[in-house]
């Protein structure tokens, strides 16, 4: 396991002086960090429409017209979308692909970082491209690029059949499907949406319209046996390949299992679930009544209820607890197992859980300062930027990564023993 | 015989009459709550009491909406119809006489020539209703024969309630139509356009909550 | 006494409800109907229907019927007589050609503009009505061609010009590069992760109005704002799917709306000058997903505006001196109450204001709205003549010196264009970001 290459010496590391950056560059656009904290990165403008990406201080050497989505990648490599004279790629620690693109968008990376995709058009022709190289296959449209976890198959939802503009009853007999690697499924639908691969890579699934009004999942192209008045997105099961996706039926959303309800319980909104780990639990954020949003676990709700919203889900390891992000009159909040941490916040970002499941850790924000609270306990640094806290493998130290609001402007990696924190 | 038709309308019929009136009314607005429960269940988490009020405040008070001061007729008569359609039957010398002889409960009266003046008006305003149902062409477009029915069903237990007070040729006939007739009215008012007597607060409320709470603008 | 319905159930042709109608049979469409008045009638349509006194307070509300001669079929408790009341007393039982006219009626003889509740004693709602007609037209496919392929739009990219995810976001680069002529430090921030506002728009404005979101850039620029625009789908905030009677759709395009700016983690949505788009995402489509209110603060660029000049956030240059009065449009106005704000923003950015009359909760639609204009070109001549009512509005405003129409509102806008051409009113029309884009100081302000 990388994280555990990763430096968890207690401590403080500072690693790039950002706001120094600002005086040497002519813009410093918003910095992403690596996942492991090591690296700060941003694109700079480091002469008139010449944009380069500055690395821990250190710039790129290649220059291009115009840079951005800079993302690291699980492996910690920085990938970002880079033009010259409107000729799009993926560059990947200041090496671009070779292969230039008309346009090139919505990059993914696979599970370890190894792979990086994107969806490309090259003069008004769309398909998918992997570590430079594109499908065989191209298509008028493409929307919703979708990776496998190992990286070796894309998918996206294509237009298979063509229409002219306006023709409603043709658009009416299915022109979409998706293309995996390239290659369409065999049945066309008005709509899908939401491709997920199996945890595998095998199998596809997607939330697909059948008609005006029947709305259905399709696994490998092949359409639940059921259809609905409407339905959101499909998970697979982690390991025994089944899927599920929340269904709408009398107006009312039920989760269902290949095409059957598993839920009886109704729910007036269900969507987001998600399995633990081994599959045993599925959580989901519902609203068991207007306007009340809640979590169910195995469509058990919480008693706990925000009233704006539910959001960032999150499921520890050990598939026994469950967090999320709740917001009740424009005040945000962590909420763990069913009950809500104390303080109110002007913003909460996803929860994280430790290895070990017993701890948990989220960004927040107050005031324009961003800092961390662990088990509901806020951490006495604030910052100006921040980014969400890393649990070592051990469960027994936290990684924060953010940019300190004090004086400096630096952007530091600290590392807390947790016991010292809870 | 005309002696057991009177028995029967201001005994046993009457009853009926009020339980119809009174149960229907009660059923027709549980019946619609349940639905509302059931089908709109949204709605009821916009409702405010202040801009419900607000809202009524404003189509209560005589020219309190914009439209009222665009069509002044229509909103003086109207609202005199209304008035008097109310306080004549409730605050009639006549009727409050046979309360009191049947119960021995009474409350003030109207002088009867102001309850006479009033109830003509009630019959004016339905002859200006009728009127503006034929001769206004939007109106008449919206009109069916119910609407015509409606107004007759106002306008005859009046007409017949002052033939008999006048003790004009026939009037004991006149008495029983009267009877008769206004307890129809009763017993049609849940089941009928009529009913938004019993619907306006809730409508109006409604609406002025939407406008009020959520879209912060006025309905008037 | 009974009127009996138009015998002329002549209807505008439309491919696609010809089309529909063609495939359609009587008994699927009593079918439809009987299902739709099970499952989706409830208390509000009950209440609506039988409380009606057919007084026809409602008609001098309407402009469609002020505009036709005060022609009794335009009247909007009309509209429900010649659609929903047959479709009810004969429990479906309607024929193919009635249902044709019951669409042209609810799609194009009424703007959902809410104007005849604030005219009904009762307060009935005749928009409800209207789109719970257009619901059953949605379910028998009967729906005109032009706002169908809208709504086709909206489902195949979620956003209703079919624009594709890459012109998107070359769009918004094209225009950052626009605006970096004039102010070369001015960005377009994409996919800011926890910027305050994110700005969203509606699908025709990288269309057809790019430079409204380059204006847009150089007011929040000017403004100091920290904000952001989503490089996925969600960037649209339009809706006419809402419209067409597709709600399962309009939901899906509200969720993903809000779940973008969720995802980017900004603190509220401010949203550009658009009205039906407000509707949907302020107390339409939001409700159909559970939320009460919109999850996220949703604010619309009328009450942005002011905020930004009410703080102090904006400076001006100059004012703007040309003679001018305001359309409230209805989905902001009846809909949200920001006439004042409006007002507010124009009299601190302009030297002449002159108000239309009627004005506020009781203006005019601009007879574009409610999907009427996204029915398209067979019904275009219908609509504007429909609205000669505002045209009178308009010269009477223009009598008094006005020149130039704000309406801060893009169906207003389409709509306005078009009465000014078709009546030769030879008026401008701007929205308020025109104006403020014209007048502010654009350079950097230090916040």
């Amino acid at each position: 396991m990388e994280h555990r290459q990763w430096d968890w010496d207690i401590g403080k590391k500072k690693i790039a002086d950002f706001h120094q950056w600002r005086d040497l560059y002519k813009q410093v656009q918003e910095p992403v960090v690596s996942p492991d904290g090591e690296t700060l990165a941003a694109v700079v403008e480091v002469e008139d429409m010449v944009f380069s990406v500055c690395e821990n201080g250190k710039l790129w050497e290649n220059t291009f017209d115009r840079i951005w989505y800079p993302r690291f990648g699980p492996n910690s490599r920085l990938a970002a979308l880079v033009s010259t004279e409107a000729a799009w790629t993926v560059a990947t620690a200041d090496c671009p692909w070779e292969a230039v693109f008309d346009f090139v968008w919505d990059p993914r990376f696979s599970a370890c970082g190894g792979h990086i995709s994107a969806a490309a058009q090259n003069e008004g022709q769309y398909n998918a491209v992997t570590d430079g190289v594109a499908w065989n296959a191209s298509y008028p449209s493409l929307s919703g690029l979708a990776m496998a976890n190992d990286g070796t198959k894309t998918a996206a939802v294509v237009q298979t059949v063509p229409f002219n503009s306006g023709d409603i009853f043709q658009f009416q007999e299915g022109c979409y499907s998706a293309a995996v690697n390239g290659k369409p499924w065999e049945h066309n639908f008005l709509n899908l949406w939401e491709l997920n691969f199996s945890p595998d890579g095998r199998s596809l699934a997607a939330e697909a319209r059948t008609t005006l009004y029947d709305y259905t999942i399709v696994v490998d192209g092949m359409p639940w046996p059921a259809s609905f008045e409407s339905v959101w997105k499909p998970v697979f099961h982690p390991a025994d390949g089944s899927v599920t996706a929340p269904v709408r039926k009398s107006g009312k959303w039920f989760l269902a299992k290949n095409g059957a309800i598993i839920w009886e319980k109704p729910f007036l909104q269900l969507w987001h679930h998600q399995y633990s780990r081994d599959g045993r639990c599925i959580a989901a954020i519902v609203a068991p009544a207007f306007g009340k949003w809640t979590v169910a676990v195995d469509s058990r709700p919480w008693s706990l209820h925000f009233s704006d919203l539910v959001t960032d889900l999150a499921i520890s390891p050990d598939g026994n607890r469950v967090a999320c992000v709740g917001c009740t009159d424009g005040r945000w909040a962590v909420a763990v197992d069913n009950r809500c941490w104390n303080d109110r916040f002007d913003m909460v970002w996803q929860p994280v859980f430790s290895p070990d499941s017993r701890h948990v850790a989220a960004k927040v924000e107050k005031q324009g300062r961003f800092f961390i609270l662990v088990n509901g306990r806020p951490l006495k640094q604030t910052f100006s930027e921040l980014w969400d806290p890393v649990f070592s493998p051990d469960s027994t130290r936290l990684m924060v990564r953010g940019i300190e609001d004090q004086n400096s402007g630096h952007y530091c990696r600290y590392v807390f023993q947790l016991s010292d924190l809870v | 015989m005309m002696h057991e038709l009177y028995g029967f309308l201001r005994g046993p019929m009457l009853w009926v009459a009020l339980l119809v009136f009174f149960g229907g009314s009660g059923y027709r607005v549980a019946a619609m709550w349940r639905l509302a429960r059931k089908k709109d269940a949204v709605i009821f988490n916009y409702s405010s009491g202040y801009y419900a009020l607000r809202s009524i405040f404003h189509w209560l008070l005589p020219f309190g909406s914009r439209n009222m001061r665009n069509h002044p007729v229509m909103t003086v008569v109207a609202f005199v119809f209304h008035i008097c359609l109310f306080l004549v039957p409730l605050f009639l010398s006549a009727h409050i006489i046979l309360i009191k002889e049947s119960w021995n409960v009474s409350w003030p009266w109207l002088p009867d020539h102001a309850a006479d003046a009033m109830t003509w008006m009630v019959v004016a305003g339905c002859g200006f209703f009728a009127a503006r149902r034929i001769i206004q062409p939007d109106v008449r477009y919206l009109t069916s024969t119910s609407d015509y029915l409606i107004l007759a069903a106002i306008a005859v237990p009046f007409v017949s309630g002052t033939w008999a007070f006048h003790q004009w040729p026939a009037f004991p006939a006149a008495t029983l139509v009267h009877m008769a007739s206004a307890e129809i009215l009763l017993m049609i008012i849940p089941f009928t356009r009529l009913s938004h007597m019993l619907f306006f607060p809730f409508t109006r409320g409604y609406m002025g909550s939407e406008f009020g709470a959520v879209r912060k603008a006025r309905d008037w | 006494m009974t009127k009996s319905l138009p015998t002329d159930l002549a209807v505008i042709p439309d491919k696609g409800v010809d089309g529909a109608a063609a495939r359609l049979t009587p008994e699927r469409v009593a079918r439809v109907i009987q299902i739709l008045l099970a499952e989706e009638g409830g208390a509000r349509l009950k209440v609506y229907t039988e409380t009606c006194v057919h007084c026809g307070l409602c008609s001098e509300a309407c402009h469609f019927y002020l505009s036709n001669d005060k022609d009794p079929r335009f009247a909007p408790a009309a509209k429900v007589k010649q659609t929903l009341d047959p479709m009810i007393r004969k429990n479906g039982r309607v024929s193919v050609d009635f249902m044709k006219k019951a669409c042209e009626i609810a799609f194009t003889e009424c703007n959902l503009c809410r104007r005849c509740v604030m005219y009904c004693p009762f307060g009935i709602d005749i928009s409800y009505l209207m789109l719970f007609v257009r619901r059953i037209c949605h379910r028998l496919g009967m729906v005109p061609q032009y706002i169908q392929d809208t709504a086709h739009s909206h489902s195949a990219t979620l956003n209703q010009m079919w624009v594709k995810e890459d012109e998107w976001i070359d769009t918004l680069q094209w225009q950052e590069d626009e605006a970096r002529d004039e102010i070369p430090d001015l960005r377009i921030p994409l996919e800011k992760q926890g910027a305050d506002v994110m700005y969203s728009v509606i699908g025709p404005e990288p269309k057809f109005r790019a430079q409204l979101i380059y204006q847009a850039a150089v007011i929040m620029h000017a403004a100091g704002v920290d904000w952001t625009m989503p490089a996925t789908p969600g960037w649209d905030n339009s809706d006419m799917c809402m419209y067409t009677g597709d709600s399962e759709m309009m939901a899906r395009l509200k969720k993903v709306h809000f779940e973008t700016a969720m995802r980017l983690k900004t603190k509220r949505i401010v949203m550009g000058e658009c009205g039906h788009a407000f509707r949907s995402v302020y107390d339409v489509g939001n409700r159909h997903l559970g939320w009460k209110m919109p999850p996220l603060p949703m604010v619309h660029a009328i009450e942005f505006y002011y905020e930004l000049f009410r703080d102090g956030k904006l400076s001006l240059a100059k004012k703007y001196d040309v003679p001018l009065t305001l359309h409230d449009p209805c989905n902001v106005v009846r809909g949200r109450g920001l006439h004042e704000m409006a007002r507010f923003v124009i009299h601190k950015t302009c030297t002449t204001f002159i108000e239309m009359h009627p004005n506020r909760e009781h203006n005019y639609c601009c007879g574009a709205g409610g999907g009427v204009i996204n029915c398209g070109p067979p019904y275009a001549k219908k609509r504007v003549e429909g609205n000669r009512v505002k045209a009178d509005q308009l010269a009477a405003a223009k009598a008094k010196g006005a020149r130039v129409i704000i309406a801060p509102c893009h169906n207003c806008h389409g709509g306005l264009e078009d009465i000014v051409k078709y009546y030769e009113l030879d008026m401008e029309i701007k929205f308020l970001g025109d104006i403020i884009y014209e007048c502010i100081e654009k350079g950097e302000v230090d916040s």
